[in-house]
C-alpha cells in the first residue's frame, strides 16, 4: 500500500507492507539508522521516534499508520538549531557512553522538555523510564535532562 | 596551525574530563553498528532454534522451507562434514550448529539465508524437526547426582586458548574445576570459637547489552570477512581461521561502535554459524539477534554455594571453606576462567590461617554461560561478605572494624603464587563507608552494610599499537580495542597526546579491523586503559623519541613540529610512525597473574518496608581505586553503570527456567533497571594511588561495582533485620523472609 507522510521536515511517498513496521520502513527504505531495534516489545525506548512531536516506539507502531503524520528522527532533530543546546549539555555531562540509547533517548527528552512538565528530577526519572540505559548508570542523563529543564 | 609540543615531564593531558571522541556521532545517530551496515548482496539469515532442552534429532526437513520464495539456502549440521566443526576457545565443544542432538532450549538447529528478513522468517517456520526427548539435566545438583545423563560424551578436547593447564578426563559433568588448599583448614576450623556456616544459591542473568549479537560474514577465495559485535575480534579470527582452515590473514574481523558488552560480546558467539551460513549461501549474510535469541546466547552462570567462615570470639578472621557449583550450561563457552577467577574471590582479601577452595564448572542443558562483567567476584562476594558481617554481628564489633583488623595490606599475598595485594583496601572501604554515613544515627528499617573484594583482572596481558604521526601534526592511533561505551578512544587519545605533545583533539583513534589494527588480545577483564594503554603509550611514546632524534633535542616548541617533519621527509608528506608492545613480564600464566587486582569495594544504605518487602535504595558509594584516572568523568560512569547493573542484580533480575526451558525470555518479564532504580544517592570515590601497572599508575575499572554494590546491599538489609541467602531480594523473597523471622521470634525492629 502506499502512504504520504513527512519525514524530518521532507514530504515522502512510498509503498510499505501493511504490517511493516514504521522502524524497518525508516532503517530499511528511507535509511535513517540512527533508530536502533533493540527489545521489540516498547519496552527499552531505543527505537523512539516523534510522530506529530510526541515520542512513540517505531518497533511497535506500523509504517501505515504513520501516514499524514509528521515522522521526526534523530537525524532530523540533529538539523535544528535547538539541537546544539542539547549536544552541548549531553557531552560536557558525559550523558552517554555506547550510544545505542542515545538517539531514542534525545527524541524523548525532546519531547518533553517541549512540554515544560519537567519540574523536578524525580518527574525527569518518572518521565525517562521508558527509555533504558545500560552503559551510564543514568546519573549522567539525568544532571544533562535537569540542566535542559532548568531543574535543580 | 594549533598544534602544541609540550614538555612530557609536565602532564597536562591526564586527570583531565575530556569530552568523549564519539559523543557527536553518537549524539547524532550517526555512529555506525554492525546492523547499521549494508554489504553488497548481502542476504538475511534467520535461525530455527531446539524448541526442547535435551534430544537427538530425528530429522531436518527442509523442502518446504527450500520452495519459498526468496530463499537461497539452508544449512544443518549435514552441511559441515568437510570441516572438523566444534570450537570455544576453552574447550572445543560446541558444534557450528547442532548436530544429531541438541543440548539447550534454544540451540541453534538451522539456518536460513534469504533475499529478505521476511522470507528468511518464513522458511524458518516451514522447516520441520522432529527430535526424541531425553532426560533433561536441568540444574547443577541434578548435573554432579550420582548417574546423572551426561550433556556431552566423550573426552574433552582443549580450546586455543585454555590457560587452564592440562585437561583432566571428563569426570561426569564436571567440565573443570579449580581447587585451592591452604593450611590446616579442619584443626583452625575446630578451635574457632565463631562459625558461620550457609547454602547460598546465586542466579542466572542477562547482561543486556542493548545492541544483541549481530554479525554479517561474507566469504570469498581469499579472504572471509567478519563484521561483528565482538570484544575480542583477535580470538574470534583464529577461531574462525581454525575452524574454516585458512591462515589468520586470510580472516578479517571488523568491529564498527558496539552497543554494549559487558562481558556478553566476549569470545566467538555468533560468528561461526554467519560464517558458515555465508560460505553455503556463496553471498554475505547477516544474521542479527532478537532478544530472546541473544539470551540463549550466552548470560552469567547460576550458581549454588555452600560456605562457612570461622573466626575468634572477638572476630579476628581465621579460615574459610567454600564448595560451589556453577551451571555453564551446555558448553563451556568461559565457564572455566569464570569458574577460576571465582575461586579466586570466594576467600576474599583476608589473612587467613586456612582456606579451601573447591569450584567446579558443570554442564547443564540450559543455554550456555560465559562471561559477565565481574564475573566470579560478583558470584562469591556477596556470600563471603555477609557471613564476615555474620562473625561481626556475633563478636560484638563494628563490621568496618572487623574489615580494618582482617584486610589484607599492600604487598601481602592474595594467592599463593600469584601477585601480591596492590591497593590500599582498607582506605577504600573507609571511604565509601563514610559516604553512606557510617556511624550516623540510623531510623528503624534503615539499614547499612559495606563489602570487600578483588577480581583478578587484566587477562592475558599481550597488545600491541601502532601511532602515526602526519605531516599535518595530526595523529591516528591503531590499536584493536573495541569501544563498546567504556571510553577507550578518548582514554588513547589523552595519552598519545601526553606523550607526543599535541592536542587530545588532533589524535583520531578509530575502531578495531584486524587487517589494519595490530594484536590485542581482548577488550574485557578491565585491561584496556592498562594494558593496550600502556601499548598507545610506549607507541607514542616512540614517536616523540623520533621527533627529538630528528631535532637533536628534547626541547621542542609547538612552531617547531611541521618543520620538523619536512625537514626529515623533504616535502610535505611523510610520517613517523612509532610501535608499543605489552607482553607478559614472566610466562602470562594465570597462576601467576593477574596483571592487577581490580578493587571491588561498595557501601549501601537501605530501607526495607516489611509490608511489602521493598527494598529502597538510599545511598550507594563505589571505591574507584584506579591508580591514576586518565579520565575522571569516565571513571565515574563506568562505576555508575556498574552499581545500576548491580542494583538489578541485587533487587530483580532472574532468568527463571523450568526443566529447562527459560520462561521469562522478553524485556516485558526480565526487568532491567530503569530511571527509577537510581539510588537517592549515587557516589563514586576515585582513589588514585598510582600503584596500577598500567600507564601513569593507572588500572582498570569499571567491574569491581558490580561485584561490590549488591554485597553491600545484602549486608545492608541483614543490618536492617533480614538475612538473606538468594538473590535477587525481591519483594516477596524478603517478605517472606521476614514472616519467617517473625515466626522464629527473630524480628526485631
Amino acid at each position: 500500500m502506499e502512504i504520504a507522510l513527512s519525514v524530518n521536515g521532507r514530504e515522502i511517498v512510498r509503498d510499505v507492507e501493511p504490517q511493516e513496521l514504521l522502524l524497518d520502513f525508516l532503517r530499511d527504505s528511507l535509511a535513517l539508522t540512527g533508530a536502533k531495534r533493540s527489545c521489540d516489545v516498547q519496552v527499552c525506548g531505543a527505537c523512539t521516534v516523534l510522530l506529530d512531536g510526541l515520542p512513540v516506539s517505531s518497533c511497535c507502531f506500523l509504517a501505515a499508520d504513520a501516514a499524514g503524520s509528521e515522522v521526526t528522527t534523530i537525524e532530523g532533530l540533529a538539523e535544528r538549531p535547538e539541537f546544539e543546546r542539547l549536544e552541548e549539555i549531553f557531552t560536557r555531562h558525559a550523558a552517554l557512553q555506547c550510544g545505542f540509547c542515545t538517539p531514542g533517548m534525545l527524541l524523548t527528552v525532546k519531547a518533553l522538555l517541549e512540554d515544560g512538565e519537567l519540574e523536578s528530577k524525580e518527574e525527569i526519572k518518572r518521565s525517562l523510564a521508558g527509555n533504558l540505559c545500560r552503559c551510564t548508570g543514568y546519573r549522567g542523563i539525568l544532571e544533562a535532562v535537569a540542566e535542559l529543564a532548568a531543574v535543580e | 596551525m594549533t598544534t602544541t609540543v609540550r614538555e612530557t615531564a609536565t602532564r597536562t593531558q591526564i586527570g583531565r574530563s575530556q569530552p568523549r571522541r564519539d559523543a557527536r556521532e553518537k549524539l547524532r545517530g550517526e555512529a555506525e553498528f554492525v546492523g547499521d551496515l549494508l554489504v553488497p548482496r548481502m542476504l538475511h539469515g534467520k535461525v530455527l532454534r531446539s524448541p526442547i532442552a535435551h534430544g537427538r534429532i530425528v530429522s531436518i526437513d527442509t523442502s518446504a522451507a527450500e520452495k519459498i520464495p526468496g530463499v537461497v539456502c539452508i544449512l544443518t549440521g549435514a552441511d559441515l562434514r568437510d570441516l572438523d566443526p566444534y570450537y570455544g576457545h576453552a574447550i572445543k565443544d560446541r558444534p557450528i550448529i547442532a548436530i544429531d542432538k541438541v543440548r539447550f532450549h534454544g540451540e541453534q538447529v538451522a539456518a536460513v539465508a534469504a533475499e529478505t528478513p521476511a522470507a528468511a522468517a518464513a522458511a524458518v517456520e516451514a522447516i520441520v524437526a522432529e527430535y526424541e526427548e531425553l532426560p533433561v539435566v536441568a540444574t547443577v545438583t541434578d548435573a554432579v547426582a550420582d548417574g546423572a545423563p551426561l550433556v556431552n560424551e566423550g573426552d574433552a578436547r582443549p580450546g586455543l586458548f585454555h590457560g587452564l593447564g592440562e585437561l583432566p578426563p571428563r569426570d561426569g559433568n564436571v567440565c573443570y574445576r579449580y581447587r585451592i588448599d591452604r593450611g590446616e583448614l579442619e584443626a583452625v576450623f575446630a578451635r574457632a570459637e565463631i562459625v558461620v556456616e550457609g547454602v547460598y544459591s546465586f542466579p542466572a542473568v542477562y547482561q543486556y547489552a542493548m545492541e544483541t549479537h549481530t554479525v554479517i560474514a561474507q566469504v570469498e577465495v581469499e579472504e572471509i570477512t567478519v563484521w561483528a559485535t565482538c570484544q575480542h575480534p583477535f580470538l574470534v579470527r583464529a577461531e574462525i581461521a581454525d575452524l574454516f582452515h585458512v591462515p589468520v590473514a586470510s580472516v578479517r574481523i571488523v568491529v564498527p561502535y558496539l552497543g554494549g558488552g559487558f562481558g556478553s560480546k566476549s569470545y566467538t558467539k555468533m560468528e561461526p554459524l554467519t560464517v558458515a551460513l555465508a560460505r553455503k549461501a556463496g553471498r554475505p549474510v547477516r544474521i542479527q539477534n532478537r532478544v530472546a535469541e541473544s539470551m540463549v546466547t550466552t548470560r552469567r552462570h547460576n550458581m549454588h554455594c555452600r560456605m562457612r567462615t570461622a573466626a575468634t570470639a572477638d572476630g579476628r578472621l581465621l579460615a574459610r571453606d567454600v564448595e560451589c557449583l556453577f551451571d555453564t550450561g551446555a558448553y563451556a563457552d568461559n565457564g572455566p576462567r569464570v569458574v577460576a577467577t571465582a575461586g579466586d574471590a570466594a576467600p576474599g582479601p583476608y589473612r587467613w590461617a586456612a582456606y579451601r577452595v573447591d569450584a567446579s564448572c558443570v554442564y547443564t542443558n540450559l543455554a550456555p554461560a560465559g562471561s559477565y562483567r565481574a564475573f566470579g567476584a560478583a558470584h562469591l562476594q556477596w556470600i563471603g561478605e555477609s557471613q564476615v558481617d555474620e562473625v561481626a554481628r556475633r563478636a560484638g564489633a563494628d563490621p568496618l572494624e572487623v574489615r580494618r583488623q582482617n584486610l589484607l595490606t599492600p604487598g601481602e599475598e592474595v594467592r599463593p603464587g600469584g601477585k601480591p595485594l596492590d591497593a590500599d583496601l582498607v582506605g577504600d572501604v573507609e571511604k565509601v563507608a563514610a559516604a553512606v554515613g557510617w556511624g550516623e544515627e540510623k531510623p528503624p528499617l534503615v539499614g547499612r552494610g559495606v563489602s570487600v573484594g578483588l577480581l583478578a583482572a587484566g587477562a592475558h596481558p599481550v597488545s600491541s599499537a601502532v601511532c602515526r604521526l602526519e605531516a599535518d601534526g595530526r595523529v591516528i592511533v591503531l590499536v584493536g580495542t573495541t569501544e563498546l561505551g567504556q571510553g577507550p578512544r578518548t582514554a588513547f587519545a589523552q595519552i598519545a597526546a601526553e606523550e607526543i605533545g599535541v592536542e587530545p583533539d588532533h589524535v583520531t583513534v578509530r575502531g578495531a579491523d584486524t587487517r589494519f589494527t595490530p594484536y590485542d588480545r581482548s577488550t574485557g577483564a578491565s585491561r584496556s586503559t592498562t594494558i593496550a594503554g600502556l601499548a598507545v603509550q610506549r607507541a607514542a611514546a616512540d614517536v616523540r623519541a623520533q621527533l627529538e632524534a630528528i631535532a637533536g633535542t628534547t626541547e621542542i616548541e609547538s612552531s617547531e613540529l611541521l618543520g620538523l617533519m619536512r625537514k626529515h621527509f623533504g616535502f610535505a608528506g611523510g610520517e613517523l610512525i612509532g610501535r608499543g608492545e605489552v607482553a607478559p613480564l614472566g610466562t602470562g600464566s594465570y597462576a601467576e597473574g593477574p596483571v592487577f587486582w581490580e578493587v571491588c569495594v561498595g557501601a549501601a544504605e537501605i530501607e526495607v518496608d516489611p509490608e511489602t518487602g521493598f527494598v529502597h535504595l538510599r545511598r550507594t558509594a563505589t571505591a574507584a581505586d584506579v591508580g591514576r584516572a586518565i579520565n575522571p568523568q569516565l571513571v565515574e560512569r563506568q562505576d555508575e553503570g556498574a552499581t545500576l547493573q548491580g542494583i538489578g542484580n541485587a533487587l530483580f533480575e532472574e532468568m527463571v527456567y523450568e526443566d529447562g526451558l527459560l520462561l521469562n525470555d522478553t524485556l516485558l518479564d526480565y526487568r532491567v533497571p530503569s530511571f527509577e532504580d537510581l539510588p537517592d544517592e549515587m557516589t563514586c570515590v576515585i582513589v588514585e594511588n598510582a600503584d596500577g601497572p598500567g600507564p601513569y599508575g593507572a588500572k582498570g575499572c569499571g567491574e569491581g561495582a558490580l561485584a561490590a554494590v549488591p554485597a553491600a546491599i545484602v549486608n545492608a538489609l541483614a543490618d536492617a533485620g533480614v538475612p538473606m541467602s538468594e538473590l535477587p531480594l525481591t519483594p516477596e523473597r524478603v517478605w517472606r523472609r521476614i514472616q519467617e523471622l517473625k515466626k522464629e521470634g527473630k524480628w526485631v525492629q
